[in-house]
């Protein structure tokens, strides 16, 4: 009896201590969870008491009806289109270049030039969008640029398509350099040592040593960028491009339709907008289970779960 | 801890020409890392007439502080901007990180039944989630934050992936003998986490930390989504919004014809310039500093997970 009321005391306790965190959770993101029934509704503000559950209350279900209006329109195909083949590239380039790039950190003889590259290379993991946009910005500009010369950069779509995956390739580059390279470094150099008494060159070593090792890692950063390849960088796509309309074919993707559609504030609007973002989450969940699905299938060891 | 090999198999190091090779590749990425940022800061101390006749280069006609000067003329907003950023940063992060904290542990404790469960709650918001419209709209007419530093500081208040930091941070670096032993000494919960856990686990802390205050210095999207009153505007909100107002203001007088207006008279090129130099200068500055907490984290986090 005296032990069932220690354990229960210390677990309420702990209990305690996740409280805060367990309200921010429910309130923040699970009532949000909930509130999603606007893309089934034809949702409109309750004039007397516009409180978001009397709103939800008082607005007529319509079913898929904002589903259906969303993909009646070419806007549709071409921000998804945008969303998934910008996304598809980042991932292989961000991975390749990553991997390629500590590989060749984690062979460099002199530690203060690899530390002094990484260092540097990291560095725009800590700028925000806005910033970046400015440095984007300060080469593209119509007026002043250094690049204005070549064409109305914030005018003409063209070239956009580099400019983007540059930009996010510039920020992302050193984040994953940072982790495949932690990966790599934890990998027992005596294998390495042994491989060079067998003959082995550097580039058989490689393919046959450093790549196998780093495989977890490369599966699990695979698997988490896939689930969110409907989930384009909100940041990346606002700001770079400084939401300029005639570069929406090539700049347009979900997440800044979603914004776009919810600040029109337009009759209905908000059933569409929500419906979008509940689109891209429920496909984005699918794509991150079937990801570890096939994962698991093949390599079971590495699944996420 | 840090993520550069420290002893090398002497017979197995790459060829001189190899490593040459390296040099170029790495040095010249690692310079592309941060060539833009020198850029911003060149443009900051050129003087209007070099961007009048050269525009932005990296060899101006003429050196001034005086959009510096022009930035700290603007006195009141870019100091109230100043302060709730600050403001910001140092509140959200003092909450994030001790909410962080309660919640890690509580996850690292093998012996709370209750761990399974809130382990699914926080990530499953990594795979799932309402969407942008019904957050907002929970944030705004539920908890009617906006328009307060509260709208700034509260909805970011819990990032899964620093959940998981610190839950494996806790694990490896916190003996269960320990938090055992303290137990018998008549320690309660709370006192075992701050008077014992928590000191062994500064690493792990300080880089969840760092990382919570350069999300909140960086944000702007809280801004863009809860705030239209300019006293709570954040510095990155400010700068984004005279990007706004002068691109605004250039396609609205391109669309009624009026082209031969010299773009060179909008105000202060310079002067935004300047903003996001001295936005930039506190990471800048810090970076060296605190990137090896960071990549030590990081790398704890992800290998060992």
């Amino acid at each position: 009896m005296r032990l069932f009321l220690t354990r229960n005391k210390k677990t309420l306790a702990i209990t305690m201590m996740m409280l805060p965190g367990a309200i921010w959770l429910l309130l923040l993101r699970y009532l949000p969870m909930g509130g999603a029934v606007i893309a089934f509704q034809d949702y409109r503000p309750h004039p007397p008491n516009p409180t978001l559950l009397n709103n939800i209350l008082n607005s007529n279900f319509v079913g898929f009806d904002n589903f259906r209006f969303i993909f009646a329109t070419d806007r549709a195909w071409i921000m998804i289109r945008n969303t998934l083949a910008y996304n598809a590239v980042f991932i292989v380039l961000t991975t390749v270049f990553a991997i390629a790039v500590a590989i060749c950190l984690s062979e460099l003889r002199s530690k203060f030039f690899a530390k002094l590259y990484q260092t540097l290379m990291f560095y725009p993991f800590f700028i925000s969008w806005v910033v970046a946009g400015y440095f984007v910005f300060a080469f593209l500009d119509p007026t002043f640029g250094m690049l204005s010369h070549v064409r109305d950069w914030y005018f003409d779509p063209t070239g956009w398509p580099t400019i983007l995956t540059s930009a996010h390739l510039w920020k992302s580059l050193g984040f994953n350099t940072v982790i495949y390279l932690a990966a790599i470094t934890s990998i027992d150099h005596g294998m390495y040592e042994a491989a060079a008494i067998d003959g082995a060159s550097k580039w058989r070593q490689v393919w046959a040593i450093t790549i196998p090792s780093i495989r977890p890692m490369i599966i699990i950063l695979f698997i988490l960028a896939v689930g969110r390849i409907f989930n384009a960088d909100f940041g990346l796509f606002w700001n770079i491009p400084q939401n300029m309309g005639p570069l929406q074919n090539v700049t347009e993707v979900i997440d800044t339709y979603v914004y776009r559609v919810m600040q029109a504030n337009i009759a209905g609007a908000m059933g569409m907008a929500t419906a979008a973002g509940l689109f891209q989450n429920v496909i984005g969940f699918i794509c991150i289970m079937g990801a570890n699905a096939l994962v698991r299938k093949f390599d079971n060891e590495n699944a996420l779960f | 801890m840090t993520a550069i090999p420290q002893k090398k198999f002497r017979g197995n190091s790459i060829s001189r020409l190899a490593e040459a090779a390296i040099h170029l590749i790495t040095g010249s990425i690692a310079l592309l890392c941060i060539i833009p940022f020198i850029f911003i800061v060149i443009i900051a101390f050129s003087s209007a007439e070099s961007l009048r006749t050269v525009g932005y280069t990296f060899f101006p006609t003429e050196w001034t502080t005086a959009s510096f000067q022009a930035a700290f003329d603007m006195g009141g907003q870019l100091w109230r901007s100043f302060y709730n950023s600050v403001v910001v940063t140092v509140v959200g992060t003092f909450l994030s990180v001790l909410i962080t904290i309660m919640y890690s542990y509580g996850l690292s404790r093998t012996d709370y039944p209750l761990r399974k469960f809130f382990a699914f709650f926080v990530f499953f918001t990594m795979v799932f989630g309402g969407g942008l419209v019904p957050t907002v709209f929970v944030i705004r007419n539920v908890l009617g934050l906006s328009n307060s530093l509260a709208a700034l500081i509260v909805p970011a208040l819990i990032i899964p992936f620093h959940v998981i930091i610190m839950r494996t941070f806790f694990k490896t670096s916190v003996p269960e003998s320990l938090i055992e032993s303290a137990r018998l000494d008549g320690a309660g919960e709370f006192r075992t986490l701050f008077s014992i856990v928590v000191p062994i686990a500064k690493p792990g802390i300080a880089t969840v930390a760092l990382l919570t205050a350069i999300n909140y210095w960086n944000d702007w999207f809280l801004a863009l989504l809860f705030i239209r009153d300019r006293d709570f505007f954040p510095l990155q909100y400010l700068l984004m919004e005279m990007q706004q107002n002068i691109e605004f203001l250039r396609r609205n007088l391109a669309m009624i014809g009026a082209s031969n207006i010299n773009f060179a008279d909008l105000p202060g090129e310079g002067l935004r310039m300047a903003l996001c130099v001295i936005i930039v200068l506190p990471i800048a500055f810090a970076y060296p500093f605190f990137q090896r907490y960071i990549i030590s984290g990081l790398t704890v986090g992800a290998v060992k997970e």
